[in-house]
């Protein structure tokens, strides 16, 4: 082989680059993370599976709706109405913004800016 | 029709890791198995290659000169075009593997009734095609989040910046918009301009739909189809497959396993397609080799050992004969005693 002093070198720097989550992560990353539901409330605007995956849009809508269209309603889901409001209605039962919303958004590194206008609940 | 079959193949791909993910068990060979074969073949397959190259002998010192050579004092020397020394290699190939700078001189060359040839530059080319690199390697930086657990600043920092627009929830990503646009240019480079489409190949073709999959399915999942792509059971199959303990605890979306399944077929596919230019761009001799053939001697490796042979010795060799011949000779046979 010609030149191994120098294409070993770089393979070798190549195989650790490629295996940096490997080396990163030894000790085992932490679990998963659980967020602390709300004990007293039982139903949320959208079934769990939905909420889950759309709530992001859904309070991007609220948000177009109520401060960009002005129509500052209600949504009504079972016959119960609700505001179109993050801090008057998702809060209210998820108190807690760091032991709901941080649990997953830390683990998964998503930084939604929704605190950029709002102000987080004082814990 | 040389697009039709890589697409087909791309479209059974998807149909395959579709079907297949929805027999229960199948989820742990598309989710752990299928990732770490691709992965050792990626590996193993990429040091193969590259150590197959380095044993390859360059017989002689090819450098692309495209300026002037070292020379006399009084001429100016183009270090970048014409590296004497390895500190000017080293730029010329920072240069080309940051910035591509030989498809920078990309020309194109067109045919007027006359028949008038002309040659102007053309840059989209160089555009798209780092457009494409850049936005491809940002989004594998950003799925690091998924891999690495805390999540790195760098990570984040660069996943803000992607963001930056705020556009849309979950927030759009600017890569995915370039490197949507890329891909395009590039598939549709290969269709319309008909040099290009003549020389195109399955393997031409394979790749970039491939990619176009993988990237159509990452969006898909992201904005579009999220009814199960649970995030955290998708990291902690991530982390689990990197620290070596990988577990599936929820049911995922089969978009999901698609989108791997993709990707597993591009890293196994990878040591064996064009694509190893990402290690072969490194080893380029008309690149990485200096311009200075007339200040060092390159000695092909294959030649065979031959020893001088001065004329005296080849006198002594053949001395008798020479003298039975009637050859004049330096030297006289010693007189026969």
């Amino acid at each position: 082989m010609y030149d191994s002093g120098k294409i070993i070198p770089g393979l070798i720097i190549f195989v650790l680059f490629i295996t940096i989550p490997i080396w990163y992560n030894r000790g085992g990353g932490t679990e998963p993370p659980k967020p602390v539901l709300p004990k007293d409330a039982k139903a949320c605007v959208l079934p769990a599976a939905e909420i889950r995956a759309e709530h992001m849009k859904l309070l991007n809508v609220w948000r177009d709706e109520v401060l960009r269209d002005g129509q500052r309603g209600t949504v009504t889901v079972d016959g119960k109405e609700y505001p179109k409001s993050l801090m008057l209605n998702c809060m209210k039962c998820h108190t807690s913004k760091k032991q709901f919303c941080d649990t997953c958004h830390t683990y998964a590194s998503v930084r939604p800016y929704c605190w950029d206008c709002h102000l987080a609940p004082v814990e | 029709m040389k697009y039709a079959f890589p697409l087909a193949a791309v479209i059974a791909l998807v149909l395959c890791a579709l079907i297949l993910v929805q027999i229960p068990g199948m989820q742990y060979l598309f989710g752990v198995v299928i990732p770490y074969l691709a992965m050792a073949l990626f590996l193993g397959g990429f040091c193969y290659r590259v150590i197959h190259w380095g044993k390859s002998p360059v017989p002689f010192k090819i450098p692309t000169t495209c300026g002037q050579g070292y020379s006399l004092p009084w001429i100016k020397h183009d270090k970048l075009e014409a590296p004497v020394n390895a500190g000017q290699v080293v730029a010329r190939m920072f240069l080309e593997i940051v910035l591509f700078r030989s498809l920078w001189r990309n020309t194109k060359a067109t045919v007027y009734d006359g028949p008038k040839l002309t040659y102007e530059s053309s840059k989209w080319l160089w555009l798209f095609g780092i457009m494409f690199h850049y936005s491809f390697l940002v989004i594998v930086v950003r799925h690091m989040r998924l891999f690495l657990d805390p999540v790195p600043g760098l990570v984040s920092f660069l996943e803000i910046g992607d963001s930056l627009l705020q556009i849309g929830a979950p927030a759009m990503y600017m890569t995915d918009v370039t490197i949507v646009l890329a891909l395009l240019f590039l598939f549709g480079r290969r269709l319309i301009n008909p040099q290009v489409r003549y020389i195109s190949l399955v393997n031409d073709y394979f790749p970039l739909f491939l990619i176009l999959g993988i990237v159509l399915t990452g969006i898909l999942m992201r904005f579009f189809l999220r009814t199960d792509v649970d995030i955290n059971a998708i990291k902690e199959l991530a982390v689990g497959l990197v620290t070596f303990s990988p577990t599936i605890t929820a049911k995922i979306s089969s978009l999901f396993y698609v989108h791997l399944f993709l990707v597993c077929t591009l890293l196994a596919y990878f040591p064996f397609s064009k694509l190893m230019h990402m290690g072969g761009v490194f080893l380029s001799p008309t690149r990485n080799l200096a311009n200075d053939s007339r200040m060092k001697r390159h000695i092909n490796p294959w030649n065979p050992e031959i020893k001088p042979h001065s004329y005296a010795a080849y006198e002594d060799e053949f001395r008798e004969d020479m003298v039975e011949q009637g050859i004049p000779v330096e030297k006289e046979l010693p007189s026969q005693g």
